[in-house]
């Protein structure tokens, strides 16, 4: 099959090249902002003094980093497994959709921030509470998506399912579950990215509340009060290479389950 | 004839969808057990309509469908689709996806498998069964889409211009493999496309629709014995036929054309 000029490859050497270029594009711009500004260092650090302030703080980072995947882990398993739990609820009805969505809709709305208080006066600060502020951070965006996809299900292999007089219940496990599975993968993946912001927030606040101990969130903290502003930055490098983890993760999920047969892995070897 | 009991029955028939267009009006029609029955006729005229409520997939507006003795949805278990595209689940494998009729019956997993092995052997894809759908070609998958139709021995199959979508070469290739098909475990069928030299050679029953609403115009009754092989085509008495059909099309498009 002609792929879609779009959809072409780029040499392999562009696909590595291009963002290392932009990358050393980006570093010569930020020195140069601090040469020019005169900026001080515990305004604006340079990469270099990040990479060192990250390799005095490493111990701690690390130790935080580890902390930090639990909640984040926790709180996207709980949201996967909610996510697909009520996507199959919203699925199986129309009026049970009709009578929950708008609701879900209402929770995605309320700001996170202003439920914390509640959250951590009612399931507890500390791993219970940051575990309920990532879930509830990554739990939309399954549930839309999944929902989607239950729906989206092509009209003619619906007609199949009916013509061999399949129940309700076949048709879901059998035909909309896994056709909606790309749909699911796509939401878990959105969800890879908000999880560990969502266990960061959720100690930041967590920390605040109870002067309770590690994660990247309470070393945010920390080093603000402390005006450590390179261990600051050497803190965001390190939240990022954890959101690097949990995509690569879904990642590595969704080519697991969809590589067999999904267009989107075509390989044109037949 | 009338002694035996028809496979399908229309009796002045009438569709339409919501409070849209009359889809199909004035439809009366027996099928015989046995009857290969093909609908042709411009886009619009209900063709796809006709199996979409022999199946039970559609209703009737007004006038009545009997199916195997019963209304079309409680024939279902009786009655396989083929559809325009294979259709197959793209998640299964092609053996996984003739032995779904199966699984949804409930067989076990261990009297599926040899069931449908037997079926994908019989469309010529005996060593493809572990492919998946994107894997074969537009031929393949609507053998397998074929093997899938036949794996509960339907006494009735819809096929909704099943080979539309392929080379002629493929379809002429599908277009006997279907007859022999059918002469190992006969069935019925009704079938639609566009094409009328496979609804010539195919059919023992050529139905040639109008549009707007659509109606029967005229039938065209093709004698020609089973077993048919691909020489038929060469035949002068073929081209016959095939003219035949071409003039009764000619005559419902011409007056739709501004």
């Amino acid at each position: 099959m002609e792929r879609l000029s779009v959809m072409k490859k780029l040499p392999p050497l562009l696909v590595w090249g291009l963002p290392v270029a932009s990358g050393v594009l980006f570093v010569a711009l930020w020195y140069g902002v601090r040469a020019v500004s005169g900026l001080q260092s515990w305004i604006l650090p340079t990469p270099l003094e990040i990479l060192q302030a990250a390799w005095r703080e490493h111990t701690r980072l690390l130790a935080a980093a580890g902390h930090t995947a639990v909640g984040a882990l926790g709180g996207f398993t709980l949201a996967a497994a909610l996510g697909f739990v009520t996507s199959l609820v919203l699925g199986v009805s129309r009026s049970l959709r009709a009578g929950l969505y708008p609701w879900l809709l209402v929770l995605q709305m309320t700001p996170v921030i202003v439920l914390t208080p509640v959250i951590m006066l009612w399931a507890g600060p500390g791993l219970p509470g940051i575990i309920t502020i990532t879930w509830l951070i990554s739990y939309f965006p399954i549930v839309a998506n999944m929902t989607q996809g239950l729906l989206s299900s092509d009209m003619n292999h619906v007609a199949l399912f009916r013509m061999a007089n399949a129940s309700r219940l076949q048709e879901m496990l059998l035909l909309r579950v896994p056709s909606a599975m790309p749909y699911y993968l796509a939401g878990l993946r959105i969800a890879a990215t908000l999880a560990p912001i969502g266990a960061i927030f959720g100690e930041y606040m967590a920390g605040n509340a109870s002067g309770g101990t590690g994660g990247l969130g309470f070393l945010v903290y920390s080093y603000n009060t402390q005006i450590k502003i390179p261990a600051l930055f050497a803190t965001a490098l390190t939240s990022c290479l954890l959101g690097f983890m949990f995509v690569a993760a879904v990642s590595w999920l969704n080519w697991l389950v969809l590589h067999k047969w999904h267009d989107s892995f075509e390989r044109n070897d037949h | 004839m009338e002694a035996v009991a028809p496979i399908v029955k229309f009796t002045s028939l009438q569709k339409r969808y919501g409070g849209g267009p009359l889809i199909l009006d004035g439809i009366d029609l027996a099928v015989r057990p046995g009857d290969f029955v093909t609908f042709i006729g411009p886009s619009g005229c209900g063709k796809s309509t006709v199996l979409k409520l022999v199946s039970g997939l559609s209703p009737g507006t007004t006038g009545e469908v009997t199916v195997l003795g019963t209304s079309p949805k409680l024939s279902r278990d009786r009655q396989a689709f083929i559809f325009q595209d294979a259709t197959l689940l793209p998640w299964l494998t092609a053996q996984r996806n003739v032995e779904l009729p199966l699984r949804l019956r409930g067989l076990r997993a261990d009297k599926r498998t040899g069931k449908a092995k037997q079926m994908l052997a019989l469309v010529g894809l005996g060593g493809e069964g572990g492919y998946y759908p994107r894997q074969l070609s537009g031929g393949m998958k609507m053998r397998v889409s074929i093997a899938r139709a036949l794996t509960l021995a339907p006494q009735l199959l819809l096929l909704d211009e099943p080979f539309g979508a392929l080379d002629e070469m493929t379809r002429n290739r599908l277009n006997e493999e279907l007859l022999d098909l059918r002469a190992q475990s006969p069935f019925t069928a009704l079938f639609v496309t566009h094409s009328v030299a496979e609804a010539v050679f195919l059919s023992n029953r050529i139905i040639v629709m109008a549009a707007h609403p659509g109606r029967f115009h005229a039938e065209v009754r093709v004698d020609f014995p089973y077993p048919r092989e691909a020489g038929l085509r060469a035949r002068p008495e073929f081209q016959v036929r095939v003219n035949e059909v071409s003039r009764l099309l000619h005559e419902v498009e011409a007056p739709g054309r501004p």
